[in-house]
């Protein structure tokens, strides 16, 4: 087994593969965290439904898709999130519209661009198999500056997660601090899409801090336990999907989930051993 | 006697869109109170938290925390905000929590906590005796314990002036009671101003009483007058009622009590 292990791994996509479940699952493991605790994970979906409008646009345009995700996840983002910080009860409806416009402007225009587009339907489920050395840079890039921040400023945006109030009575710079930490969820799902896509991105995010938060109450160890746990789901499932022939996203969202009710399961008989 | 003020309201009305919650509302304290203001539910008790701190800008009046606008001044202010269950679920460390006192505007004072502010952090938690409780989740705290850290949180921040949304909505009453006591030894450095719709739990310990129910009634007494019940209109009249501490209340004689 080993061996066709490393047999697969002879293959330049599959390396590539691995290298974009690692980069990506160290942006997701922090950012995921993030999105977990301050219970944003609607406004991360939205964002990545929206993103699909820039990839329209570029797909229109015929320029490069990633940099159409990237530049809408990044406006949606911060739309998004002035809504949310401005009116807190009703900001899932707004964030619920902004989704849908996003998806509405990518369809009419990817529907308006003439010729064949199958290459879309990568941004929708992922193509992990796809991943080409320029992704992987954009892939490092986006895992840099999100470990940079994220370390830098940690306990403020601890701070800003467990009391926002507090926060703001101590003057920190609450609204700059949640708008950074928006575009770093732009960023970390538009690389999430290349392996996962971004109807299953949301996954990719909350699952492996909440199998974290099982069995960790600190936000740094749940943030190095997801990463390692992103790592671990996305290797399994891409040798699984090599092995079974399958699509790898979906493949890796299945292990990620099973892993988790597997998880939750035996926490539930650690604490109630007759339950 | 008119010593320093710490804060001062003038004429403050403040509400939510077409909803005034504080009318008219004049209110001074001086270093060294210790105040308790009651009021029912819904009278503009949080309101007025959030005006002292900044967080609502009244439509009428002036605010001044230690002499300056709030959103200056609050930075004196050491805030103990009320528990909510809500947050129970996030993962920190009482450690962690009691850090966050620590936390400066400059982001980058921010990157890691220095020894002089792991010190202070280290006093605070002894001041509210859990210190030994510093590497728990508060999440396995009780509801006496997560009030400490909270306060522990707000002394972090080397307050001149501490400010208690209903310090003891989730408390029982007897670790109710050591809290009050403990509160009575930080007056003797901080003024306090304790926010509570209990006026039982809070009349005997506090220094001087006042009542918020749209209006604020208080005369830096400590005895509950028969002009806070009836010109702050449906004051708790039913707390005043029963089991009230006799000496909050001046001397009845009239027979309006008997019914």
């Amino acid at each position: 087994m080993i061996d066709s292990i490393q047999n697969m791994f002879a293959y330049d996509f599959m390396r590539n593969a691995l290298y974009a479940s690692l980069l990506v699952g160290i942006a997701c493991g922090l950012i995921g965290t993030l999105v977990v605790l301050n219970r944003i994970v609607f406004l991360g979906g939205g964002i990545a439904h929206a993103a699909y409008g820039g990839i329209g646009l570029a797909y229109y345009f015929g320029q490069d898709p990633m940099l159409g995700a990237i530049l809408f996840s990044i406006i949606s983002a911060l739309g998004m999130g002035a809504v949310h910080l401005r009116t807190k009860a009703r900001s899932d409806t707004l964030i619920g519209v902004m989704w849908s416009i996003g998806m509405a402007i990518g369809i009419i225009f990817v529907s308006l661009t003439p010729g064949f587009k199958a290459d879309l339907m990568s941004y929708l489920f992922g193509s992990l198999l796809a991943v080409s050395s320029g992704d992987l840079q954009v892939m490092a890039l986006v895992a840099l500056l999100v470990i940079v921040l994220v370390g830098f400023f940690f306990r403020s945006l601890q701070a800003i997660s467990f009391d926002e109030t507090f926060s703001t009575v101590r003057n920190l710079p609450v609204t700059g601090l949640y708008l950074m930490m928006l575009v770093m969820i732009g960023l970390t799902v538009v690389v999430a899409m290349r392996v996962v896509g971004l109807i299953m991105v949301i996954a990719m995010l909350t699952i492996p801090p909440a199998t974290a938060n099982l069995f960790l109450k600190d936000m740094k160890g749940m943030m190095l336990l997801s990463i390692g746990l992103s790592w671990l789901f996305s290797s399994v499932g891409l040798v699984v999907s090599f092995a079974l022939n399958l699509q790898a996203g979906s493949v890796i969202i299945l292990v990620a989930a099973l892993s988790y009710l597997a998880a939750a399961g035996i926490k539930k008989l650690a604490v109630h051993p007759q339950a | 006697m008119t010593g320093q003020a710490v804060i001062e309201l003038e004429d403050v009305w403040a509400g939510y869109e077409s909803d005034r919650v504080l009318e008219a509302v004049n209110f001074r304290m001086e270093a060294g109170d210790y105040v308790g203001l009651i009021g029912p539910n819904g009278g503009g008790k949080t309101t007025l938290v959030k005006v002292i701190l900044g967080l609502i800008k009244p439509e009428r009046g002036s605010v001044r925390v230690m002499g300056v606008s709030p959103e200056k001044g609050r930075q004196f202010i050491g805030y103990v905000p009320q528990i909510q269950q809500d947050d129970k679920a996030f993962p920190i460390k009482v450690w962690d929590v009691v850090s966050m006192g620590r936390l400066k505007p400059d982001l980058l004072h921010n990157l890691s906590l220095k020894d002089a502010d792991k010190k202070i952090v280290e006093r605070s938690l002894r001041q509210m005796d859990i210190l030994d409780l510093a590497k728990r989740s508060i999440n396995e705290l009780s509801g006496g314990q997560r009030q400490r850290v909270t306060i522990a949180r707000a002394l972090a921040t080397e307050p001149k002036i501490l400010l208690l949304d209903e310090p003891t909505s989730s408390v029982d009453s007897r670790s109710s009671s050591q809290l009050y006591d403990l509160l009575a030894d930080l007056n003797q450095s901080i003024s306090i101003l304790l926010i509570s719709h209990d006026l039982t739990a809070i009349s005997t310990y506090v220094k001087t009483i006042g009542c918020v129910n749209r209006r604020l009634v208080y005369n830096g007494q400590k005895e509950i007058t028969g002009e806070m019940l009836s010109s702050a209109y449906e004051c708790p009249v039913d707390l005043v009622a029963h089991g009230l501490p006799h000496r909050v209340l001046p001397h009845h004689h009239e027979e309006d009590d008997h019914d």
